[in-house]
């Protein structure tokens, strides 16, 4: 039984998968060095001409990922900050997304598209966005975003087994934050699930990402005052498991969604709609969403973060607010 | 005696004038009834009464102006005219106040005890709870979902008590053998938990037919799916040209069940103690819900009828169930009994053998739904499920289901 990081999750399985499939090669910048944030650390040197560095061209890394994976690779790209992906929206909206469409179900494109996202890290209004809801947002592209390693382990490989463009969302601030035990292989796990990994009878909260661990310490602070929650890791942003969501907040009828990205257009309002169009007559209060403001960048200063993100302590009021309605 | 002074109408209002007044000495006066006109620089308005009673003296006579607190007149209160102060309702609020709301609410706020969400109307339109009668546990007094839910929980555990008292029949054996008299009716009908319903001789009958099936016979029960969608056109196609009775898919069933069963007389039989008769004859039991109870008339010699026979020959039973009119000889020598339990919406149920028959089979709803079919394609049609419980003791799952699947085969070949 050891204990990874989410990074340590993530450099494994790209291993893993680089050392079973020779189709498999990862692209994107700084990567031969090892990546800014070390997923690849001396992977360029064990799997030569395979881990590739690419220009700061971001279009240009997702359109020979989608030429690739038209050849039969599994071409992997990393996107350094998800903040950057816009460059290559095109590419993956107008193109790869609806590939397998165009060909009447023919032809697919098994690519993944890494790339760390969030705030949190002091990193300033390029290196903190939320960017899932615009691409889960689009047909065709499915959008992970796990929040514990065992989660990386599993769902990075069955991405990679996909043959549909999966954006997997890595949290930064996860990166060397969170640690888990994991033992064997990882968990034979699909895309499109989501898990309820606490249970309350109180309220319902929906998260992912750092807001998962932040919501579970949330629930666990609430739990000390008698109100227990029922704590939902979404863990795939597209497609969602409507199942799920809909046990899970029918099972309490109050339901807080929680996310950094901001409030309007964010996955909450999807979330929130799904639930009151499915599970109306089990509802207990208004949906409440807790969101970041609507502001374009995430501040630098730490206050100003601060401020921004939800953190335990909003979650929690919001929470209390919500169990007293 | 009370005193009515004059109230401030408006922040920056230091007096006022009394214009006329509404009561005389000597009037009853009610609580917020209007007892004079008063009128500021601001505004003008009646002045309700603070209190119940009668008016005593009048102290401003109309057109003097006093300054605000002034006496204006003397009250002769009756008893009960102090409102009780609501202490009951304070003390409940106290509770979620100490639980760490930040919400400062004054004492018994119930502004909104009369907001009820979507899942407490359900639940309480459900379990037939009266929401008005919940102190709510929310913000404002509201009901919440798990005030209406421990109101539930405490009916169920209330009704799993009282079904735990001894029913009055059974005479309840004391430890040292003593037996504690049977109460009689009078005293048991005066017990206000419950209402005693008589049993008439039908209700009687079933429960001891019923009874007697699941105590003797073990049964067992399979299922199967059949396509029914040529059978659906068949009758839609038929029911028009058919006169005199309405054209259902019950005679088709029993007709398509009675011909099956020609070849499976091992499911044609009854369990009669240390022999089994099967029949030559399929005397076809009809069960046949009415007002009065379960029961099942038999068709005799079905096989020998067309649809169309069945159809009059069925009608007639249950035209004569319903008005009691069937006779002994409608209700004998039964082999085998089929169950339309589609009639009531059911998809899936599991008969109890009519005894000493060794076999029922029932007829569910028939649904559309999409199905695969040939080429991997899917297509709506229109399906059935047929039950069969039966006799374990006569025949096994095998007999049994070879003449499910032959029923079936029959069932999709019409039409």
């Amino acid at each position: 039984m050891a204990e990874v990081s989410v990074i340590e999750a993530v450099h494994e399985t790209l291993d893993e998968v680089l050392a079973a499939d020779e189709r498999v090669f990862l692209l994107g910048e700084d990567l031969e060095a090892g990546g800014v944030f070390r997923a690849t650390d001396g992977l360029s040197a064990k799997y030569p001409g395979r881990v590739l560095d690419a220009p700061l061209a971001e279009s240009s890394i997702i359109g020979i990922t989608i030429g690739a994976a038209h050849y039969g690779q599994r071409p992997i790209a990393e996107i350094q900050f998800a903040d950057f992906i816009h460059a290559g929206f095109d590419q993956l909206c107008s193109e790869a997304s609806r590939w397998s469409w165009r060909t009447r179900g023919e032809q697919y494109l098994p690519m993944v598209v890494r790339t760390p996202w969030g705030g949190g890290v002091h990193g300033g209004q390029h290196h903190s966005q939320s960017i899932e809801a615009y691409y889960a947002h689009m047909p065709g592209i499915k959008v992970v975003a796990p929040s514990f390693p065992a989660d990386y382990r599993s769902l990075l490989k069955a991405a990679i087994a996909d043959p549909n463009p999966v954006l997997f969302l890595e949290h930064k601030r996860t990166y060397r934050l969170i640690r888990q035990e994991v033992d064997g292989a990882p968990a034979e796990d699909r895309i499109g699930k989501s898990r309820i990994t606490r249970r309350g009878d109180d309220l319902t909260v929906f998260a992912y990402g750092l807001m998962l661990h932040e919501s579970l310490a949330a629930a666990e602070e609430l739990a000390g005052e008698g109100i227990e929650c029922t704590v939902v890791d979404l863990l795939t942003l597209n497609p969602l498991d409507r199942e799920t969501i809909l046990e899970a907040a029918r099972a309490t009828g109050k339901v807080l969604i929680v996310h950094e990205d901001t409030l309007t257009g964010g996955l909450g309002g999807e979330l929130a709609g799904i639930i009151a169009e499915h599970a109306f007559e089990d509802l207990d209060a208004p949906i409440r969403r807790l969101a970041g403001p609507d502001i374009p960048p995430i501040p630098f200063h730490e206050v100003m973060e601060t401020a921004f993100m939800p953190d335990r302590t909003k979650i929690a009021a919001a929470a209390r607010d919500l169990a007293a309605y | 005696m009370a005193t009515v002074t004059m109230p401030q109408l408006g922040e920056s209002v230091t007096e006022g004038t009394v214009l006329q007044w509404l009561k005389q000495p000597g009037d009853t006066v009610a609580l917020d009834e209007p007892l004079c006109e008063i009128e500021t620089e601001k505004v003008a308005a009646e002045l309700p009464s603070p209190f119940e009673g009668t008016l005593g003296e009048i102290l401003v006579p109309e057109g003097e102006t006093v300054e605000v607190d002034a006496p204006l007149c003397t009250i002769e209160e009756v008893a009960v005219s102090v409102p009780p102060e609501p202490v009951a309702a304070s003390a409940a609020v106290a509770e979620p106040a100490a639980n760490g709301t930040d919400a400062p609410s004054p004492a018994a706020d119930n502004s909104r005890a009369d907001v009820y969400s979507p899942v407490v109307q359900r639940l309480a339109a459900k379990h037939d709870i009266d929401l008005a009668a919940i102190a709510g546990s929310g913000r404002g007094g509201r009901v919440t979902r798990k005030d209406v839910q421990a109101l539930i929980d405490e009916r169920e555990r209330e009704a799993a008590a009282a079904d735990g008292i001894p029913a009055a029949a059974a005479p309840l054996p004391l430890p040292d053998g003593e037996v504690v008299p049977t109460p009689d009716v009078a005293t048991v009908a005066a017990s206000d938990a419950y209402d005693v319903v008589p049993l008439s001789a039908t209700r009687r009958k079933i429960g001891e037919n019923m009874a007697r099936s699941t105590a003797e016979a073990p049964q067992a029960w399979m299922m199967v799916e059949a396509d029914v969608s040529g059978l659906v056109d068949l009758r839609s196609r038929e029911r028009e040209r058919f006169v005199g009775v309405d054209l259902t898919y019950l005679p088709y069933f029993a007709s398509t069940v009675a011909h099956t069963l020609t070849d499976f007389p091992e499911l044609n039989a009854r369990w009669h103690g240390d022999e089994l008769r099967r029949y030559r004859r399929v005397n076809l039991g009809i069960a046949i819900a009415t007002e009065r109870g379960l029961v099942v008339p038999v068709v005799p010699n079905a096989r020998d009828l067309s649809v169309a026979g069945l159809a009059r020959r069925i009608d007639d039973l249950v035209a004569r169930a319903h008005a009691g009119k069937l006779r002994i000889e409608d209700m004998e020598a039964g082999t085998f009994t089929v169950n339309n339990t589609g009639a009531f919406g059911s998809i899936a149920s599991n008969p109890i053998v009519n005894h000493p028959q060794i076999g029922i089979v029932t007829m569910e709803r028939v649904v559309r739904r999409p199905v695969v079919v040939e080429g991997d394609a899917i297509a709506i049609r229109s399906m059935m499920n047929i039950a069969l419980s039966f006799d374990h003791r006569a025949l096994d799952g095998a007999e049994a289901g070879a003449f499910l699947a032959a029923l079936k085969e029959r069932l999709e070949a019409l039409g």
